[in-house]
């Protein structure tokens, strides 16, 4: 069973990954792109990540696509209207370069090179703690610096958008 | 039986994807949405290595990387209203004021 779903999954995002970069209307992009991201939601799942795969549908498909789809309906980007391309010479190549990307990162996959040291947490011990409760408690020990420096982060990013986004008064 | 090479070929293969379309699309929108797929396939590797290493290093940081990125776009599209208001476009061809 798992197997399939990996293969399912994977295909589904791939194929709309290659579908929100080559489709015109960007309202479609952005639902594209989530249902990319809910694939690989489903992925984490699989890798006993449940924690991270609630967040990523809520994050993903509840903030950042109505983000991205309220400041696409704000700005009225129009569809018909054919977007004129200034250097069409340049897709071609791109996508060579992408391809040449991906056959150096395959390279690098072969060569074997990731080895690491294993940890503590495997799937039983995380299964008896709790996915949730090893992520909270992990983040209000050893993670307490990074976690506090977020918050601030957070609250410079709003104060950034209004006053990026607003009127001058 | 899948293993971590199977999911660091999808990531690679995702992030390339978003690569290509940061190169060829020209509206500033998009080319947001594919830097965002790029995060989302490093992402992936990262939840990959922490499941096959028995670690949970991997998730905090995508725990982490995820916060960015919510603060990122939220920057971002903040950025091109902007430049939309200045401009009347958000075709990253006509932002050329920068140009020598």
């Amino acid at each position: 069973m798992e197997p399939y779903l990996f293969y399912v999954m994977a295909a589904t995002s791939v194929v709309a990954s290659l579908y929100l970069i080559f489709e015109k209307n960007p309202v479609f992009c952005a639902l594209y792109m989530v249902f990319s991201f809910i694939n690989i939601a489903v992925l984490y799942v699989l890798l006993e990540a449940q924690f991270i795969a609630a967040v990523q549908v809520i994050v993903y498909t509840g903030a950042i696509m109505v983000l991205f789809l309220f400041v696409i309906m704000l700005l009225m980007v129009n569809v018909e209207q054919k977007q004129k391309d200034d250097l069409p010479f340049q897709r071609i190549p791109a996508m060579i370069l992408g391809f040449v990307l991906l056959v150096v990162m395959g390279l690098t996959i072969k060569s074997k090179i990731f080895q690491g040291k294993e940890g503590e947490y495997t799937s039983a011990k995380v299964e008896s703690i709790g996915h949730t409760q090893l992520i909270g408690k992990l983040l209000f020990t050893d993670y307490l610096l990074p976690f506090e420096m977020t918050s601030i982060l957070l609250f410079v990013a709003v104060i950034g958008a209004i006053i990026l986004a607003k009127r001058k008064v | 039986m899948i293993t971590l090479t199977h999911y660091l070929v999808l990531s690679a293969i995702l992030f390339s994807i978003g690569v290509v379309g940061v190169l060829i699309r020209r509206d500033a929108i998009v080319i947001f949405m594919c830097i965002e797929l790029m995060l989302n396939a490093v992402n992936l590797s990262f939840v990959a290595f922490a499941h096959f290493l028995h670690s949970m290093e991997g998730q905090m940081f995508v725990f982490f990387s995820m916060t960015v990125a919510a603060a990122e776009a939220t920057v971002g599209l903040a950025i091109i209203i902007a430049m939309f208001r200045n401009k009347d476009t958000v075709n990253v061809d006509n932002m050329n004021i920068m140009k020598w």
